[in-house]
């Protein structure tokens, strides 16, 4: 098991660099740089000015090792720009002498965001935790309505319940959170509902059901349906299952069957699901945040990515895979304890 | 003029839907008398869920196709700034400059008809999605094949690429690629380069694979395809048509590769994971053993086997490739701004849904039904296919 | 274990019982006026061919028919009261407390996610409501029944830790813990292997006995009902044919599909060019497709146009036999003891020269020790050991062995999709042993060809038949052009005896025999020499067995094949091999004539096999010899000999010979061998295992 975790971590190691590197590569990419200087220099600038302003602020130079600048394992640059000492590692006002060599995420160092004027790591933490606290209700109310619905629809395959549920999980997966949400807001507004808020501003300062509601739901919908239709192709197979015929002809009761033979059985396809379903939620959590106005990590990230502001779209990216490989890691592990027909020698 | 009640509304948008509703109505006399005959086609109409699905996706694609039709007036050039934001059915001020003298659905934030931008929005989608679809289809077979049938190294590899692909976040990719600096660095044009000619050589393989016994037969046919797709090719992912027929806009190419590359992966393990599954099959060992190549033994042997799950996923990806076509829209990206697709409309209207929620709305319902009725299709033919 | 009150009336009684299914299209007879009895303490064996409607009884007496399943007629009493009349409270009472069922796939039938104590407990406590301690203590005891070792760490394993034998065991155990009345046994034994089969009923049967339980017992395999019941019910398409004692239905059958089933089955005295078996003609009709009146008429020989088509057909009282019945109108008319009109007896092919060698073959393979996780260290299976024989024309030689013994490598080396690890095989004098397939040339890829096990996988179900013969014409490059080639594709049709029509179906609309036919005409498009058949009957239906047998044996006469019998069966082997290999774990433990193999002195495990294969013939008497455990693991032989965890003559060895070294291959007779390390004199006192009592 240690060994498997290990190479696992081995493999994640190598996503995570390659991944980085395709972000890096495609925001240095010399037209992506000009955009960057006129966004920050001037619109007016000539061609000769934006060039002068990527080679004094550092983007000149071979991609690889700039990249490795940003990894912290090359030397930071370092350049005079008339008279006044820049580098990688030098804060306001600092000379040579008293920066570090090694700048990059090694060192703890995200970098600076061009646009929101911050340490990367701050804004990520600030940001982050907002777009926790979304995750946490999304998935409070996501994950169980959703094992619900699956799991009553496929105790009795073909009955009104199924089909009327199904119906339902269908509609929810067929709907995006774009389209949801403009349908949630439209009916807010239309039918006059005041406990409700078609805006999520509020809830940064502090979380109440009535401007947080909306979100949750826009978000939780989409991917119950899909979570809710897998739980019921996987129960639906379990109850028609030798052993579950075998638990009945023994006398076993509806409840029992479904409770103590089927479920344990019925949850390993989802549980896999529900896992896998983290790294497709940031699309939704970019959509809900931008639709309400909750300025989160998914609006970070639409703002570092229109401005290309790039140490903040490195950081975003590694947050993103992050949560992406960890959840794969769980998942696969979690199987593995749900179902004892693997165990590992 | 009196703006139209809601029923009017209603009334006058089914009268300017006639044209579907007549081919709905043939497909589905003509499909119903003949079910028997149809096979798994014929069969979807012993399913409510399947023909309820059958019937929103015929709605939408007979809808692109008569566009010219329906809509009452041009969704980009015909602009009445005296209808900015207005109600659903208000009248135009000089109704003898147009054929139509209502906004049906009311206008957009620029005063164009929203009825007609939801319409034409259709084809936008259909344009897309079904084609991006099959390529990643393409794309995902041909690489998924050989991962499951040789194991060992290359599914290492393979594998490794496409869990790379599929651990990067869809908005951060789309964010990153789907820009104006990508198009104009000609990115997507060695991307398209790559990724348009998996069809050719999947049907290149194709042919040889089962003709190779009979080489005048083979020539004939591969040369055909050789010839033809070299010229589609040329024309899609290069803009080299020598006949200047056919093109592709550089964003429109991006978004449309963008797609492809989010969903071949996804195709590339379900086809992985089902050769590994079928080649167990004593047929293939049949194959195997009366001296068979590997490319046929795929492609003739597996693959053909394989059609079911993959047709139910064909379905429900061109629903999520409608939904990402609709994300992208609803952020800006790759479109041009005056663009009808559903997605960039959803977006221009999103500020106003408070005070003009008739901007949105309907083409959100639109996506929201063409969705629904490939998944409903979807899951009618898995339902039904499981019935043999 | 609950004391029941003795009941003395039948414990089952089942009347005038149909049953059918509803699609969509139409309702679907899937059992009609079918009538049984079980006496306390009896085993009725129910027999039938598949799609008879065995199991839908079995299900109609635990009241589990599913969804589209409905009793349509007829009563279903159990000890007198109802089934049918019960509310589901009260079924759920009886079921698991007084009937109890057994199933055939092991495996499914037990929870993988439940530990295996857990699964037995439950069925006490829910019935009797017993403590939990009491319940393991019944485990316990009941585990111990069923001769399992270790009970108490078997309780605490999962089902996937255990093997098919073992599991089986589990699921009788599981069945006994609340003595049951009367017991359901639904094919038990046939995903086992043959020798663990004959382990397993020999526990049935005792513990019957012990339990003084009912039995019904569902199997298509006549022998094993002869072993284990006391009366017998013949079923065909839905209706019992036939119902009696074991011994009257057996040697004074009154019906002639039991007479025709018996003719068609390999019985001792059978021979393939003497006595020839005689296949039963046509197909097994559909349930929607059933003719009028008999629904045998259409196959039978003694078939009258307008009497026994004419309407319903009753079960009739045969006169002087108590409880004797059978569904057929001239029965009294038919002559039963006629002799068995010889089907033309034909010539035995004459065997020709050496064609195809195996000398030293090895095949070694490296398994990753742990599959999910790719561990490093790698495991060595041995799947062949030092294999050498010849295969000479028109002979067939019968390669005999149980799951894991190596056959299935075997063929994979001799057809080229795997390469020998060491030794040779030599086809014609040309080395193969080492040319992967894409290496041979098309006349040798050709000229050895495979017949597959399973029916419905042997045919690609997205071609048409025609089509999948034509393409393998192509790819053996005979004929000139398309038309050639679909000729010979029609004549191909001809010989393995299918309608022309038939090249142009898809393989679903065809029958698991005709299946199998498409599959020989395959082998046979580029004249194949040396056939490999991979147990090429034992997945279809006793009836279509022989049929299919027969026509491989014919297209071996005309065209000279050297066939290659892969099969576990040693009916069958016995009926049409001419020489005969058994295998154990890799190894060839015996070699030789099938009259050497089938006489004493025997391999021990060749002893136990033969042993093992249930009979259908009253007048046979078997030596009984019962293996203990299961069949080691190929990743994990035993050391020394591979058969001694199981031999019932290792002590006769001294020394622990057989613990230690693995036996060198002995001659025991001009063309006889033997691995095995007992002496000349143990091996020529062995008695013989099948004595056919005098008349």
């Amino acid at each position: 098991m240690g060994l498997f975790i290990l190479k696992r971590l081995g493999l994640m190691l190598l996503t995570m660099l390659c991944l980085t590197f395709i972000v890096f590569w495609l925001t240095n990419l010399d037209a992506k740089l000009e955009t960057l200087a006129k966004t920050q220099g001037s619109a007016r600038m000539t061609d000769t000015e934006v060039q002068q302003w990527i080679a004094n602020n550092g983007y000149d130079g071979s991609m690889i090792g700039r990249y490795g600048q940003w990894l912290g394992i090359v030397p930071g640059w370092t350049k005079e720009v008339r008279g006044e000492e820049r580098g990688r590692c030098l804060e306001q006002g600092m000379t040579f002498a008293d920066a570090p060599t090694y700048c990059g995420i090694l060192q703890g160092d995200f970098g600076y965001s061009t646009v929101l004027r911050d340490d990367v790591s701050t804004i990520i933490k600030t940001r982050l935790t907002l777009t926790g606290k979304l995750m946490f209700w999304v998935m409070i109310v996501m994950v169980p309505m959703a094992l619900i619905v699956g799991v009553l629809a496929g105790m009795r395959e073909g009955s009104r319940t199924d089909r009327s549920l199904s119906v339902f999980s269908i509609v929810t997966t067929a709907t995006p959170e774009y389209v949801s949400g403009v349908l949630f807001i439209f009916a807010v507004s239309a039918f006059g509902i005041k406990w409700l808020k078609g805006s999520a501003a509020s809830a940064m300062d502090g979380l109440t059901f009535a401007n947080f509601t909306l979100p949750v739901l826009t978000m939780a919908l989409y991917g119950m349906g899909y979570i809710a239709r897998m739980t019921r192709a996987s129960m639906t197979e379990v109850m028609t299952a030798q052993y579950i015929r075998t638990a009945r002809l023994k006398g076993v009761s509806f409840g029992n069957i479904v409770m103590k033979h089927a479920l344990r059985n019925a949850l390993i396809a989802p549980f896999t699901v529900i896992m896998l379903q983290f790294p497709w939620l940031l699309t939704g959590v970019v959509i809900v945040e931008t639709l309400f106005n909750y300025k989160g990590f998914g609006w970070t990230l639409v703002q570092g990515a229109s401005n290309n502001d790039i140490e903040l779209l490195l950081s975003c990216s590694i947050v993103a895979v992050l949560v992406v490989l960890v959840t794969q890691l769980i998942s696969d592990i979690g199987y593995v304890f749900l179902n004892p027909r693997i165990r590992v020698s | 003029m009196e703006p139209l009640s809601t029923a009017q509304i209603i009334w006058s948008m089914f009268i300017q839907f006639m044209p579907v509703w007549v081919a709905l109505i043939i497909t589905f006399a003509v499909s119903i008398t003949f079910k028997r005959k149809l096979g798994l086609y014929g069969k979807l109409f012993d399913s409510p869920v399947g023909m309820v699905g059958l019937f929103l996706v015929l709605f939408w694609v007979f809808t692109a196709f008569l566009a010219d039709m329906i809509a009452t007036f041009h969704p980009i050039e015909d602009v009445i700034s005296s209808m900015r934001r207005k109600a659903p059915g208000t009248a135009i001020p000089n109704p003898d400059d147009f054929g139509y003298s209502y906004f049906l659905l009311g206008g957009d934030i620029l005063g164009r008809d929203v009825f007609s931008r939801m319409v034409m929005g259709s084809r936008e989608v259909l344009k897309i999605a079904p084609a991006a679809t099959l390529f990643a289809f393409m794309a995902g077979i041909i690489l998924g094949l050989p991962a499951g049938y040789f194991a060992g190294k290359l599914d290492t590899i393979l594998s490794f690429i496409a869990n790379l692909v599929l651990s990067f976040p869809v908005i951060l990719l789309f964010f990153l690629l789907v820009t104006p600096e990508i198009v104009n660095s000609g990115i997507p044009r060695y991307m398209a380069g790559l990724l348009f000619l998996f069809p050719i050589i999947f049907l290149v393989i194709l042919l040889n694979s089962r003709y190779y016994t009979q080489p005048p037969l083979r020539n004939m046919l591969v040369g055909t395809v050789v010839v033809l797709g070299g010229w589609v090719y040329l024309g899609l992912a290069w803009d080299a048509d020598p006949l200047g027929m056919i093109t592709m806009q550089g964003n429109q190419l991006i978004v449309f590769i963008s797609v492809v590359f989010v969903n071949s992966p996804t195709v590339f393990r379900i086809v992985r994971g089902m050769v590994l599954d079928i080649q167990t099959r004593d047929y293939v060992a049949a194959a195997q053993t009366r001296g068979e190549g590997p490319w046929y033994i795929m492609l003739w042997e597996i693959l053909p086997n394989a059609r079911g799950p993959l047709l139910v996923d064909f379905c429900l990806r061109i629903g999520y490739t409608t939904i990402l076509l609709g994300t992208l829209g609803f952020f800006g990206l790759g479109v041009s701004p005056e663009s009808s697709d559903w997605g960039s409309t959803i977006n221009a209207g999103k500020g106003q849904i408070s005070f003009a929620a008739h901007i949105a709305v309907p083409p959100a319902i639109a996506l929201m039904t063409l969705v629904l009725g490939l998944n409903l299709l979807a899951d009618g033919l898995r339902e039904e296919s499981l019935k043999d | 274990m609950p004391q029941r009150e003795p009941y003395d009336g039948p414990i089952l009684e089942i009347e005038d019982l149909s049953i059918s299914f509803f699609t969509r299209l139409r309702e679907i007879p899937a059992v009609m006026d079918f009538s049984c009895r079980v006496m306390p303490g009896e085993a009725m064996g129910l027999v039938g061919e598949s799609g008879c409607g065995k199991s839908t009884v079995a299900l109609g007496v635990m009241q589990d028919l599913g969804v589209n399943g409905r009793i349509v007629g007829g009563s279903i009493k159990f000890k007198g009261q109802d089934l049918g009349q019960m509310t589901l409270e009260q079924l759920s009472k009886i079921r698991g407390s007084e009937i109890a069922m057994i199933y055939q796939e092991p495996m499914a039938s037990l929870n993988p996610a439940m530990k295996i104590g857990k699964q037995l407990m439950e069925v006490p406590m829910i019935h009797e409501g017993v403590s939990e301690d009491e319940a393991y203590r019944r485990a316990l005891e009941v585990v111990e029944d069923v001769k399992l070792p270790d009970p108490a760490r078997m309780l605490n394993s999962y089902p996937h830790q255990l093997s098919g034998g073992q599991q089986q065991r589990i699921v009788i155990a599981m069945a006994l813990m609340a003595n049951p009345s009367l017991l359901i046994l639904d094919e038990p034994t046939t995903a086992l292997d043959v020798t663990v089969e004959a382990a397993v009923v020999e526990l049935v049967k005792d513990l019957g006995k012990k339990y003084g339980t009912s039995m019904l017992f569902i199997s298509h395999n006549l022998g094993l009902v002869l072993e284990t019941c006391d009366r017998i019910c013949v079923m065909y398409s839905g209706e019992a044919v036939e119902t009696g004692s074991i011994e009257d239905v057996f040697d004074q059958m009154q019906h002639p599909y039991t007479q025709a089933l018996f003719r068609s089955i390999p019985l001792p005295g059978a021979d393939k060019n003497a006595r020839p078996l005689i296949a039963i003609p046509g197909n097994f009709p559909l349930p929607h497709e059933r003719p009028n009146g008999c629904n045998f008429g259409p196959r039978c020989d003694y078939f009258e146009a307008g009497r026994c088509d004419a309407g319903d057909i009753k079960m009739h009282e045969v006169q002087g036999v108590e409880r004797h019945k059978t569904r057929c109108l001239r029965f009294e008319e038919i002559d039963w003891d006629a002799p068995l009109e010889l089907a033309e007896t034909k010539t035995k092919g004459e065997i020709g020269d050496v064609v195809l060698k195996m000398d030293n073959l090895k095949k070694y393979y490296e398994v990753a020790a742990s599959a999910l996780f790719g561990g490093g260290n790698k495991k060595v299976v041995k799947a062949n050991e030092t294999l050498s024989f010849e295969a000479r024309e028109s002979e067939t030689l019968a390669i005999v062995g149980e799951s894991g013994c190596g056959k299935s490598t075997f063929a994979k080396v001799l057809m080229g999709l795997e390469t020998a690890t060491e030794g040779s095989i030599t086809l014609d004098n040309k080395s193969i042993g080492n040319t992967p397939i894409e290496n041979r040339d098309t006349k040798t890829v050709a000229d050895v060809q495979m017949v597959f096990q399973n029916p419905f996988d042997t045919l690609n179900p997205s071609m048409t038949v025609g089509s999948q013969i034509i393409r393998a014409l192509e790819i053996f490059k005979v004929g000139k052009n398309t038309d050639e080639r679909r000729q010979r594709m029609l004549e191909l049709l001809d010989l393995v005896k299918l309608p022309r029509a038939f090249a142009d179906r898809m393989p679903r609309q065809l029958s698991g025999g005709q299946k199998q036919r498409v599959g020989i005409a395959r082998a046979f498009a580029g004249d194949a020499r040396i056939v490999v058949a991979d147990e090429p009957v034992s997945a279809l239906d006793v009836s279509v067995q022989a049929a299919v047998t027969d026509l491989l044996m014919e297209i071996q006469r005309k065209n000279k094949t050297t066939l290659l019998f892969i099969s576990h069966d040693l009916s069958i082997v016995r009926y049409l091999s001419d020489r005969v290999m058994v295998m154990y774990l890799g190894h060839v433990v015996e070699l030789g004539t099938t009259e050497q193999v089938f006489q004493p002195p025997y391999h021990p495990y060749t002893e136990a096999l033969l042993s093992a294969v249930p009979i259908a013939d009253t007048s046979v008497e078997k030596k009984h010899v019962v293996l203990e455990g299961d069949i080691p693991s190929a990743m994990n032989p035993p050391s020394g000999c591979p058969f001694q965890t199981r031999c019932g003559w290792k002590d006769k060895v001294a020394g622990g010979l057989c613990e230690k070294e693995v036996p060198p291959v002995r001659i025991l007779a001009e063309g006889h061998q033997v691995k095995c390390h007992l002496s000349d004199a143990e091996l020529a006192a062995m008695e013989p295992v099948i004595k056919i009592a005098a008349e």
